[in-house]
């Protein structure tokens, strides 16, 4: 765990995560401009730090309604902006970017925010870029695998000797500047089904699992899968830290919960996913087996307490910011997350 | 209210004859229905790659969209190599998953033979209830005999797609209602 800069002694860790999306606040029909979504993302982190946030992350989509396709411009202003709070993508889209300038840029996150930062690579989950920035959907998988796999291999060699497709061979080629800690963790991005989470077992890193609702025992199937397939490969599970990640919502009553997020994930969902979010399916994130975490402060403590069990994972990562969420909600959710939640649910899971 | 009419091959003239009926039947009967007609042949639509539909662009784009956005759709199909035509199908591919929740679906088959009278039955229900349809169970069976000369011919035909349509608007009105009060159930 070390390795991945993970204390499972201090107990669960709480995340907030942004995929950097760009939408009209559907309870007032208007969108604010790409500048001041930045700019919020940026504030965002900031006062994440300060309600005691363990680590915060910006994804990267090339779609319409999205901001920060430059996510790793962000981060580094967000490197700068803090002081102590972790930071990493969410995802980095591994398949159509060079592994080297990937990692180029990641280590320099790195030194700016002196050891804070760490890479979740994914696969994208929409397939514009690659048109966008010039590549084969056709490889779509074999892209992910070789450049995850180089990107890997950057971490762990400074000087990289390297040949595959999709990219001009590497001679032992030096890739600086190295990062703080002379490595960073990083994250294989899941999107929730066994088959994925079972490459990132098989590949022996760390799993960071998004989701969306659904009964908790059915994304442990997710988690068992990946563990056993880690296992089979002769890593050692237990040296792998688990990220689980998703909508989160809390306001003074479950109701009201559920009401000020639901026209932000069901509009924001029919702009980016061309179909809204089901009434019936989203009243059923209400009840405490499942794994969206929206609700009372109380009930939601207790709903990752039960996932905590459940997982055993190292990291919950809360997604508030989707579909439009006015920044003055922003606050006051971090305000309690900082005040009850991330309090409570240290108690209840730190070893010392 | 949106419906759409799908006429799901690009040859043949039966399929189609039947869908100008039966548009002009919810025409005539239901005037403040916004009703659409597409027909395949008038487009040019690749196979589904499995892109999100948001995706595609030009026709592709424009006929999921407008299938996306009805609250009704009147498939009309003929039977090729007793199943469906392959252009019907891949507008199926190009689809969500769930793409029919929500939706009512009705179909309209013309056959060359009554012997593929329960291949709707068997292959397309199958794809509708899988897709999440609220299918109207009763679907209006054409043959080859009704027709002459791009026109239906037996009143027995004109009659049930009247059925079909009414049935189609009866449950779509019937079921937006019930979705409706079910969502007031939840206060959010």
């Amino acid at each position: 765990m070390e390795q991945y800069r993970m204390n499972p002694n201090k107990g669960l860790e709480f995340g907030i995560y942004t995929l950097g999306d760009h939408l009209p606040n559907p309870l007032k029909g208007e969108r604010i401009s790409a500048e001041q979504r930045i700019h919020e993302i940026i504030e965002y982190a900031k006062s994440a730090e300060q309600a005691g946030v363990d680590f915060f992350s910006v994804g990267e989509s090339h779609q319409e309604y999205f901001a920060t396709q430059a996510h790793s411009v962000v981060l580094s202003a967000i490197a700068q902006a803090t002081e102590k709070i972790k930071i990493g993508s969410s995802s980095t889209i591994i398949s159509t970017s060079d592994p080297v300038r990937v990692y180029e840029d990641f280590s320099t996150i790195d030194l700016i925010s002196k050891g804070r930062t760490e890479i979740v690579a994914g696969r994208a989950s929409r397939i514009g870029l690659f048109k966008l920035l010039g590549y084969d959907v056709s490889d779509y998988e074999d892209l992910y695998e070789e450049k995850f796999d180089l990107l890997l291999k950057i971490n762990e060699e400074e000087n990289v000797n390297w040949r595959g497709k999709f990219r001009a061979p590497l001679e032992n080629a030096q890739v600086i500047p190295r990062p703080q800690n002379g490595s960073l963790p990083i994250w294989r991005a899941v999107g929730g089904t066994p088959a994925s989470a079972i490459k990132a077992g098989i590949a022996g890193v760390p799993m960071f699992m998004a989701h969306l609702g659904g009964p908790v025992s059915v994304f442990k199937r997710t988690v068992d899968a990946y563990r056993e397939a880690a296992r089979r490969s002769g890593h050692d599970p237990s040296n792998l830290p688990v990220a689980t990640a998703g909508f989160f919502y809390a306001a003074e009553t479950t109701q009201q919960a559920l009401k000020d997020l639901y026209p932000h994930i069901n509009e924001g969902m029919k702009k980016t996913n061309g179909q809204g979010f089901s009434k019936q399916l989203f009243a059923q994130g209400a009840d405490r087996r499942n794994i969206m975490n929206v609700g009372s402060p109380q009930e939601i403590i207790e709903k990752i307490l039960y996932q905590h069990e459940q997982f055993g994972h190292q990291r919950y990562i809360a997604q508030i910011d989707f579909g439009g969420m006015p920044f003055d909600k922003l606050q006051k959710n971090l305000e309690i997350i900082g005040t009850e939640i991330i309090p409570a649910i240290k108690k209840y899971t730190a070893k010392d | 209210m949106k419906v759409v009419g799908l006429s799901g091959s690009i040859v043949g003239s039966k399929t189609r004859t039947a869908m100008n009926y039966t548009i002009q039947s919810i025409s005539d009967n239901y005037p403040d229905a916004e009703v659409t007609l597409i027909d395949l042949a008038d487009y040019q639509i690749p196979f589904s790659d499995g892109r999100n539909y948001l995706e595609y662009e030009g026709d592709t784009k424009y006929v999921t969209q407008t299938i996306m956005d009805a609250d009704a759709i009147i498939i009309g199909t003929p039977i090729f190599q007793a199943s469906i035509p392959a252009t019907l199908k891949n507008v199926f591919d190009l689809l969500p998953q769930q793409a029919f929740l929500d939706k009512v679906v009705s179909i309209i088959v013309t056959a060359g033979s009554s012997k593929h009278y329960l291949i709707p039955e068997q292959q397309l229900k199958p794809i509708l209830t899988y897709m999440k349809a609220q299918i109207v169970q009763r679907y209006a069976f054409i043959e080859e005999k009704d027709f002459y000369r791009k026109e239906i011919t037996n009143d027995d035909v004109l009659m049930r797609l009247d059925r079909l349509v009414e049935d189609t608007m009866v449950l779509t009105e019937t079921y937006t209602k019930m979705r409706e009060a079910e969502e007031a159930k939840y206060d959010f």
